[in-house]
């Protein structure tokens, strides 16, 4: 069950420990030794009931017009895990395959997003789950939707349907709440890290040496992408970024893909903080982080996953200093327990959350690993009172990183 | 967590391979692990941004780019820092883009190829996330004024801002930083040009940024680094008050402008304010004044002089310090009961010293050459008292460990390489006879056999040359020689040794000698009965070995059908080119060219590499290992260099042409009028025969000219330059006064004057004679690295190797008598210190590489020529693809 969500996970520690980067986090460690795989990061997608109405109605720039104007106006609310509820489904092997790839020649319990052809009603009833607790925003359930993340189930060929299928799901949970209470809802298609990096070799003798290249990640991102837009995303959501290179391939991808269509969709980056000396995977601190992706002009630049919303607290503070754009944090549900489970309760992960709406250091929040529709209520409640974070003047300088922030005076 | 915030951004540059000699040779070598160490270090000694640059001839800068940040990236304390991905080529840059995770800075991007490539290169910058260097290059060329700087700023600016939407703040403005004080009047405001438009671009170009490499500034006073320093130092105050806010500036070495000694800083000033008229004159007066003045004292202490006389003569030898030699020799001999004991004794002692030291590696070519003076000067000293007592007690000469001969083959006139050989011999006690230059077979046999000598070296720098040891290789079998024969010099190789030298010389060991240092080697082992046996044997295996890797390469490279060759031309658009119109047509004649304008025109880096120092100048004045060896030797050189130059050593004489020229297929047709109805001559071309990926051609000469019938009238250069007039002479008496030293450092200066000589008049070439360029202003560095439009390449270098050609350019310009540069059977010019080529104006003309070519080209060519095959393959034998013997024994079955 906690495999389902869980392949991801190892790959990260691997790459944690192989390359010695300072500060391996503790609480892997702490699953290690206790021998219980960790179903960490890895929120997901999420989805819905079929809805004949695409986002075609609606324009891109109505769209962007309305989620500015959402967001100047209140605290938004992503959803939760999409892992976490699909482990409660608890599907097993056939579950996983449904009826189109009972023969399918490897393994594909834990593959999740196949679960958007599979299982399209489950995934559906997640997202209206979280949008009925009060989500503005759900992420498709596509968190391993590239060729490169597929290639474990083989799979690479269906990258565009999971993709277009997972978008179309959403965006039909979406199109139900909406007829539900009338409160426009909108759809962030979700673009995982893949399970490769772009900056850590993973042989530990041979420190040059890369498993995948910014090319390479580019045409994957670019793919995911490009179907997450046809099947009716309103936004694009980089996320989970423990690599702040695979990122910058995203970024270089969505740029052509919206290049070549003469369109734009806002795009949301989100960071991950694996340790708690404030790094990322790649040795990152989160004002290097901002500098290195702050050309892709994003519609928020935040955290997830990782570390619960206490251990979070001052790097999203940090950001809500230097970012000229919406910050938004969506953290686990506390940090793991002794058997790898994210056990804080709705009311004291909400209580946490809610304070970093008093403290006015956001504009978006949701939940990432162990949280569920619960969660998501309690803390669309605990926000609903406070105005969301004002976007600071920053003066323009040149701002340039390598893991550390550079500035020069004007 | 806050940034830290900079005022000054200093841009360390030892990560750079144009930079740093060290950094080179460890990115050559692929000595990855002492390359990070270098840049740990400028990363711990303060480098706020750390400049990578990959940019090297023989290196796949791509790939070494990828390397190198993709360790970086693997290194914490290093990757701290943002990168300067650093090249000259945007597919560099982009490579090193796609390794970084920060936001680094990308160096440099222009409007050099216009406003689209411009445009296309930002927006790609923008989708990698990075900051920008844009020099102020426009289509016409680096600007050099400040309205020009200023022009193509404010038009950067505005097509990143408005048109790409690039972040003001990301860009950086590079407004080129050129030498002043060169003697050239135009040069004079060019610090004056820099620093105004730095204030301009700060008051009028919201929130962008200035910089520049301050190190081109001093360019003329390279060598003198206290003047340079505060040159520098003076610089970056005006410049920084201005408004500059990043530069590569060797941090080490910047001198606080308030230390500055106020005489030097006035004259600094004057300088680069352009203050007065006379400024460059004052600065150069002072700058003697301060040059190194920590080394004078150095050699000022005479404490050794108290040191008993053997210990004075070994430090005399190992320091080349001639002052006392005659002095302390007399002394020695005075104390010995025969001459010939101050020989064998303290003298030998003091050169066994210098031969331990130059082959643990901790004495270089110069300094041993300069041993080898106070050796020679001492023996000459001796040689009266030796001659005298062998008169008084009948004694013969003294045994020599062995006889050496040693020639420039016939045809060849160069022979730097060759004398540094035959000094490092006889400072290892061999005798060597050395017949000089243009030997012909005969008479090296002669005098070989009349000698009895021990071993023949051969040397030779040119093509032909390879062809005539072979000759002198096949007569020594013929002849019943059995002796050790040595091949040296630029052209040979161990693949030519062992492929077509030694296959001729059956009897004897040929032996390919890399360079002087490991002449010694070679020749012991030749010479001990115990190990000449082995040692000839383990040879012989190795170039056989050698000969069949060779002829296994040769039959896996693809060579394509001459047609097919043709058919992928550089086709260039001709259609809307116009070709610009040269100032006259014939030719014109320089008489007695000045010496001193030549000067900053100097490429050094050629120069140390003659005296077997290897690295990049001026980095290489700085080498950890060799600095100390390259500084005497450059200090030495440019002592010489003033002489050259103030008393007249040498006369530089030249000799340029245009002529209205066609290309008729891979020949170029010239015509004795601009009616171009009557034919004048026709220069030859030769084109690449190598299977090109697609999208690539095959190259000749002929393609950078408009064809006939294409409507164009286009023209062609030509030229032949000299500073070889005197050279012989003086350098022949140095020798005489037995200082091989000095002998070898003219013979050296006079070439890098010939190589300066063709840089300069190219440059006016392009500015004034046939003024393309009329605004071009470049520094040496990137003259040397050859930004500019247009080519003048050599027949018989890579993308002509045809000497034979030359005798067609020596017709044109009548180079003989108008000058007096004479050609050999070779088509070796004398004198040797001479630089001859054609001049291509097509913007597109680049140099390239012919590489090998196959037997349907060579007949084609010899016809076109009416020249006959087998001639044809004589002269083209180093670019053959085939062996010409092999396919006439196949014809003739």
């Amino acid at each position: 069950m906690i495999e389902a969500c869980g392949y991801l996970v190892i790959r990260f520690c691997n790459n944690d420990v192989l390359t010695n980067i300072d500060g391996v986090p503790l609480r892997i460690l702490e699953t290690l030794r206790g021998g219980t795989p960790h179903p960490n990061p890895l929120s997901a997608g999420r989805g819905s009931r079929k809805c004949s109405a695409m986002a075609d109605t609606v324009s891109r720039t109505d769209t962007l017009a309305a989620l500015q104007a959402a967001a100047r106006e209140r605290i938004l609310v992503l959803d939760g895990a999409m892992g976490t509820m699909i482990q409660q489904l608890k599907l097993d092997e056939a579950g996983y395959r449904g009826e189109r790839f009972k023969s399918w020649n490897r393994d594909l319990k834990g593959n999740n997003d196949l679960l958007n052809l599979t299982v399209p009603d489950a995934v559906r009833d997640i997202h209206l789950a979280y949008f009925m607790a009060g989500a503005d925003i759900v992420e498709t359930n596509t968190f391993s939707g590239t060729t490169i993340a597929m290639a474990d189930y083989g799979m690479e060929s269906l990258v565009y349907e999971l993709n277009f299928e997972g978008a179309k799901l959403a965006k039909e949970a979406a199109k139900l709440a909406e007829a539900k209470d009338g409160r426009r809802r909108f759809v962030a298609g979700a673009i995982g890290p893949t399970n490769r990096t772009a900056s850590i070799s993973p042989d530990v003798n041979d420190p040059g040496f890369r498993a995948t290249s910014f090319d390479e990640l580019a045409t994957a991102y670019g793919e995911q992408a490009g179907a997450l837009i046809d099947g009716g995303s309103d936004l694009l959501l980089i996320e989970t970024i423990f690599d702040t290179l695979n990122a910058k391939a995203a970024v270089f991808a969505i740029e052509r893909l919206f290049e070549a269509r003469g369109i734009r969709v806002p795009v949301m980056i989100s960071g991950t903080i694996t340790d708690l000396s404030g790094r990322t995977l790649s040795g990152q601190t989160p004002a290097a982080f901002w500098n290195s992706l702050r050309h892709a002009q994003p519609f928020s630049i935040g955290l997830n996953c990782a570390l619960g919303a206490k251990e979070m607290r001052g790097h999203i503070d940090e950001l809500s200093r230097i970012a000229d754009t919406f910050v938004c944090a969506y953290p686990n549900a506390g940090l793991p327990n002794e058997f790898g489970l994210y056990d804080e309760s709705p009311e004291a992960m909400a209580k946490l959350v809610g304070e970093f709406a008093a403290s006015g250091l956001v504009n978006i929040v949701g939940g990432c690993c162990g949280t569920t529709p619960d969660h998501i209520g309690a803390i669309a409640r605990a926000v609903a009172p406070h105005a969301p974070r004002d976007l600071p003047e920053i003066a323009p300088r040149l701002r340039l990183s390598g893991l550390e922030p550079f500035e020069m005076r004007a | 967590m806050t940034a830290p915030v900079a005022t000054f951004v200093n841009i360390g540059e030892r990560t750079n391979v144009t930079g740093s000699a060290r950094f080179r040779k460890l990115i050559t070598n692929g000595d990855y692990t002492a390359a990070l160490a270098v840049a740990r270090d400028q990363v711990e000694n303060g480098a706020q941004v750390l400049d990578v640059n990959m940019d090297e001839g023989l290196l796949d800068s791509e790939k070494a780019m990828v390397t190198f940040l993709n360790l970086v990236a693997a290194e914490p304390d290093i990757a701290r820092v943002p990168i300067m991905v650093d090249s000259s080529k945007w597919s560099v840059i982009e490579a090193g883009l796609k390794c970084i995770q920060g936001k680094g800075i990308v160096n440099s991007i222009s409007m050099k190829e216009g406003e689209d490539a411009f445009r296309h290169h930002a927006r790609l910058v923008r989708a990698y996330g990075a900051a920008v260097v844009v020099m102020a290059f426009d289509e016409q060329g680096q600007a050099d004024t400040f309205e020009r700087k200023t022009s193509i700023c404010a038009r950067a600016y505005r097509i990143l801002v408005e048109e790409v939407g690039f972040p003001p703040e990301d860009i950086i403005f590079d407004p080129n930083i050129f030498a002043v004080a060169t003697g050239i009047e135009e040069h004079a405001g060019y610090g004056v040009a820099f620093i105004e438009a730095t204030r301009w671009i700060r008051q009028n170009l919201p929130h962008a940024h200035v910089s520049g490499g301050v190190s081109n500034l001093s360019f003329s006073f390279r060598g003198n680094e206290p003047v340079r320093e505060a040159m520098h130092a003076v610089f970056l105050y005006h410049a920084i008050a201005a408004g500059m806010d990043m530069g590569i500036v060797n941090a080490g070495q910047l001198a606080p402008y308030s230390e500055i000694e106020p005489e030097l800083r006035e004259a600094c000033e004057d300088v680069v304010l352009n203050r007065r008229d006379d400024a460059t004159e004052r600065l150069l007066a002072l700058a003697e004044r301060f040059r190194g003045g920590g080394r004078e004292k150095k050699e000022a202490d005479l404490t050794w002089r108290t040191w008993p006389v053997e210990k004075r003569l070994e430090h005399a030898l190992v320091n080349g310090i001639t002052e006392f030699v005659e002095a302390d020799t007399e002394e020695a001999r005075a104390a010995a009961a025969r001459p010939l004991h101050v020989i064998e004794g303290p003298l030998m002692a003091g050169m066994n010293v210098v031969g331990d030291l130059f082959g643990a590696g901790k004495m270089f070519l110069p300094q041993v050459v300069k041993s080898a003076r106070v050796m020679k000067q001492a023996v000459a000293y001796l040689m009266p008292f030796m001659d005298a007592e062998k008169l008084e007690l009948g004694l013969t000469d003294a045994p020599a460990a062995g006889k050496i001969l040693m020639a420039t083959v016939k045809g060849d006139v160069h022979d730097i390489g060759k004398n540094i050989v035959g000094v490092v011999l006889q400072c290892n006690n061999y005798q060597v006879i050395d017949l000089g230059v243009m030997v012909p077979t005969a008479k090296i046999l002669e005098v070989a056999r009349r000698e009895k000598v021990d071993v023949i070296g051969l040397s030779g720098l040119i093509t032909p040359s390879l062809d005539e040891m072979v000759h002198v290789a096949s007569e020594m079998e013929r002849e019943g020689f059995d002796l050790p024969l040595l091949i040296g010099g630029a052209t040979t190789s161990r693949v030519h040794t062992a492929v077509k030298i030694a296959p001729q010389y059956l009897r004897g060991p040929a032996v390919y000698v890399t360079d002087a240092s490991r002449a010694v080697g070679v020749v012991s082992n030749l010479l001990n009965d115990n190990t000449r046996a082995d040692y000839a044997a383990s040879i012989r295996a190795e170039y056989a070995k050698l000969a069949d890797a060779h002829a296994k390469s040769d039959r896996n490279k693809v060579r394509v059908k001459l047609e097919e060759a043709r058919a992928n031309r550089l086709a260039l658009d001709f259609a809307g080119y116009q070709s610009p119109v040269p100032t006259f047509l014939g030719t014109r004649v320089f008489e007695s060219y000045d010496l001193a304008e030549l000067v900053p025109y100097i490429d050094w880096t050629p120069f140390f590499q003659s005296w077997e120092l290897i690295g990049h100048y001026p980095a290489i004045l700085d080498d950890p290992k060799v600095g100390v060896a390259a500084r005497a030797l450059y200090d030495d050189a440019r002592k010489m260099l003033a002489r050259i130059v103030d008393e007249k050593w040498l006369t530089a004489r030249a000799v340029i042409g245009f002529w209205p020229a066609n290309a008729v297929g891979d020949d170029i047709a010239l015509y004795a009028g601009d009616t171009r109805n009557a034919p004048l001559a026709t220069l030859h071309t030769l084109r690449q025969q190598m299977g090109k990926r697609e999208g690539r051609a095959n190259i000749a000469l002929a393609d950078f000219v408009a064809p006939e019938g294409s409507g164009v009238a286009d023209y062609v250069g030509g030229f032949c330059v000299s500073t070889g007039f005197g050279e012989h002479e003086r350098s022949e008496a140095f020798k005489k006064a037995n200082d091989d030293y000095s002998s070898i450092l003219l013979k050296a200066l006079a070439d890098r004057l010939a190589e300066a000589f063709a840089e300069r008049m190219h440059e006016r070439v392009r500015r004034e004679f046939w003024a393309y360029a009329p605004d071009e202003a470049l520094d040496n560095e990137a003259l040397i690295k050859e930004t500019y439009r247009g080519i003048r390449p050599a027949p018989g270098y890579p993308a002509q190797p045809d000497h034979t050609e030359k005798a067609t350019l020596f017709k044109l310009l009548d180079a003989t008598s108008s000058i007096g540069v004479e050609l050999t059977e070779s088509f070796a010019m004398w004198p040797g210190a001479a630089v001859s080529g054609l001049y291509f104006a097509h913007p597109d003309a680049a140099y390239f590489g012919v590489g090998r070519i196959e037997r349907d080209q060579v007949e084609d060519y010899a016809a076109r020529k009416g020249m006959g095959v087998e001639e044809t393959e004589r002269w083209l034998a180093p670019v053959l693809n085939y062996d010409p013997a092999s396919h006439k024994s196949v014809a003739a079955e």
